[in-house]
């Protein structure tokens, strides 16, 4: 019975969260290093107009809206799920808010309304997921497909004027508080929320169990559809979230290309991240850390001055020599050499 | 068996009504020219979900074949160039996509890494190296390409069989034999339904994953081909996003993505609903891009859901 118990963090000793963490902290490092040899003024940092500044800062302030987008992707996957279509839920959310904005709605109400926008998106993909069994990648692959359209449809029919000026919302996503820029705190917000949520309520626990077994959970009495709903409804208002601080920075809807490709990177910040697309593991502090290796590749390949054209190259090859570090079974190798030399 | 034919059945199914649908809306709709269009417009898109069937069979996923089919394009139009034949610079990309696959095989395999993310990487690393052979689109000029546009089989009425959808054939006959015929074929069947049991039943897994993504990229890469035969150009975009359609005609046609399950012959169905969704929004004609997306997306869910309904009214009446 013990292979079939979700690896819980509850029940897992404690000592085992610091490996999980350790790869994608090495991998971090080691960008960084390279990024120091490079050019010796990579990590220098100085206050410019009342605000931090400087290549770290930059990194973590353009990583918070993949992390963010990864957050609610984490708990999709720990429930075996995945969902194809947060860029979409981007484009989406950014449109409703343009449109809000100049149908006359107070700033505030046109941000609630573009989270709601996101909540009805993570519904809907819940519903396909969880009360028509549809599997998981085509499910959100509707949404996928269809839904940067939706969001050309809004600027078309109600936006006359895709772009917008709002100080609350330019103050979330480009502003700051103190010397901090706003959207990392906003991001470290939501984590807190999102953790306080899967680690001090049972709920946690529910994803888990759900995606490590859904018909043991069922007859152990979790109720697995409403959890799975429960993780897409979460996705996508994380998705929604990424999309206000997205819109916001360019203060521009612009559906066709916000957040193009997010999906993977989130994916692949989950992963790096520790957690397993076969479900039943939710590590949210992991797919943070894996969304900011994969901002500081970005940013490292743009400082480095290499041509833009090897961008894509240099990333696929980093994130093999990562998956390759994390590889359960490269480092057991690696582990049992180290031990043979210690006898 | 009805675990796997019903969905096909009702695929096929879903395909006709549909069809006849358009025939009713649209003049010309109900003609071998258009259904003759479908296979030739999609030859490549079904020969690449020929090969992701395979993969998803085997319980794995491969993101690569997108960027696959638009690496071989660029580089086959890169060597036509240099002045080589298109048939020369095929079988070269098509070692290329088997090589390339089994080296995905190989690294999930052999490091444990899962599939979706070995083949991301792929897909990262073959779009990169697009844009490393060439940044604009570049012509194939060579005559053979225009010959081999020109060969077609004509059908009863006005329509014909493309080349492209020729070659496709081809392929899925061989891929059906493959599946149905041979030990590596089954032992595919076998990995994807019970990997532990398969491998406790002496199935080699090791030599089987790598020979399962080989098939894959093989196959990606012959989509590439026909591709860019097709279109007579390398365009470093070309196939973009082609992996999820691969995925999804193969998730169409019957396919568990949970592996084990499923026809190789479903990808032609599976690509052929595809097809006829972008056929029928082309027949509108008066709709602009967003709309594209929009009924797409919803064309593609109630395919889905009748799917659905009609997998569970078959298996329900089969099991009374």
């Amino acid at each position: 019975m013990r292979s079939f118990a979700p690896p819980s963090p509850l029940a897992a000793p404690r000592k085992r969260a610091a490996p999980r963490l350790l790869w994608p902290a090495l991998a971090l490092g080691l960008i960084l290093v390279v990024d120091g040899i490079i050019s010796p003024h990579f990590f220098s940092i100085r206050i410019v107009e009342g605000r931090l500044f400087g290549n770290l800062i930059d990194i973590v302030y353009r990583a918070t809206p993949i992390a963010m987008v990864a957050l609610g992707m984490a708990v999709v996957i720990g429930t075996k799920g995945i969902d194809l279509s947060v860029g979409s839920i981007i484009a989406i959310a950014g449109a409703t808010l343009d449109w809000r904005i100049h149908s006359g709605d107070p700033h505030a109400v046109a941000l609630l309304a573009a989270l709601g926008v996101g909540l009805a998106c993570g519904l809907w993909n819940g519903l396909l997921v969880a009360v028509l069994e549809i599997q998981p990648i085509i499910a959100t692959l509707i949404l996928m497909v269809s839904g940067r359209g939706i969001g050309l449809m809004i600027n078309l029919i109600y936006g006359a004027n895709p772009s917008f000026e709002s100080a609350l919302l330019q103050g979330l996503s480009t502003g700051h508080v103190g010397w901090i820029p706003t959207r990392i705190l906003v991001g470290l917000g939501l984590g807190l929320a999102l953790w306080g949520l899967t680690r001090l309520t049972a709920f946690g626990l529910f994803l888990e169990a759900v995606g490590a077994n859904p018909r043991a959970a069922q007859l152990a009495g979790v109720e697995a559809r409403g959890i799975k709903l429960a993780a897409y409804l979460v996705c996508g208002f994380m998705a929604a979230s990424a999309g206000v601080i997205l819109t916001a920075d360019t203060h521009t809807s612009d559906p066709v290309s916000v957040g193009l490709y997010i999906e993977l990177d989130a994916i692949l910040a989950v992963v790096i991240g520790g957690g397993s697309l076969n479900g039943g593991r939710v590590y949210l502090a992991g797919a943070v850390l894996g969304a900011v290796v994969i901002q500081a590749l970005t940013t490292s390949i743009l400082t480095s001055g290499l041509p833009p054209e090897y961008n894509l190259v240099v990333k696929a090859a980093v994130v093999l020599v990562v998956l390759l570090l994390q590889s359960a079974k490269v480092r057991t190798a690696a582990v049992g050499v180290f031990r043979k030399g210690r006898r | 068996m009805r675990q796997t034919w019903a969905p096909l059945a009702a695929t096929i199914t879903v395909f006709l009504a549909l069809f006849g649908a358009g025939g009713g809306l649209y003049n010309h709709f109900l003609s071998t020219l258009v259904l003759g269009n479908i296979l030739g417009d999609n030859a490549f898109l079904i020969v690449a979900a020929i090969g992701a069937n395979f993969v998803i069979l085997s319980g794995g996923i491969d993101l690569s074949i997108g960027s696959m089919i638009g690496f071989v394009g660029v580089v086959m139009a890169k060597l036509d160039g240099f002045g080589w034949h298109p048939l020369a610079s095929a079988v070269l990309m098509l070692v290329f996509g088997a090589g390339f696959g089994g080296l995905q095989g190989l690294l999930i395999d052999f490091c444990e890494i899962q599939p979706f993310i070995v083949t991301l990487a792929g897909l990262f690393l073959l779009r990169g190296l697009c844009f490393m052979v060439s940044l604009d689109s570049a012509p194939l000029r060579h005559p053979f390409v225009s010959d081999f546009a020109g060969w077609a089989v004509t059908l009863p009425g006005e329509g014909f069989l493309a080349s492209s959808a020729l070659t496709m054939f081809a392929a899925l006959v061989v891929a059906m034999l493959i599946a149905h015929r041979t030990s590596f074929g089954a032992d595919v069947y076998a990995i994807g339904g019970d990997r532990a049991s398969a491998a406790l039943m002496g199935v080699p897994m090791r030599r089987t994953i790598v020979k399962i993504y080989a098939l894959g990229g093989l196959y990606s890469a012959l989509a590439g081909v026909i591709y860019a035969l097709y279109t007579s150009s390398g365009y470093p975009l070309a196939g973009s996003g082609a992996e999820l359609s691969a995925i999804a005609a193969v998730v169409l046609g019957g396919t568990l993505l949970t592996g084990g399950v499923g026809l190789v012959v479903g990808s032609l169905f599976g690509g052929m609903i595809l097809g006829l969704i972008a056929t029928l929004i082309n027949f509108n004609g008066s709709l602009n891009g967003a709309w594209i997306m929009i009924s797409s997306g919803v064309l593609l869910f109630a395919f889905i859901v009748m799917q659905r309904v009609l997998v569970g009214s078959l298996t329900a009446r089969a099991a009374h």
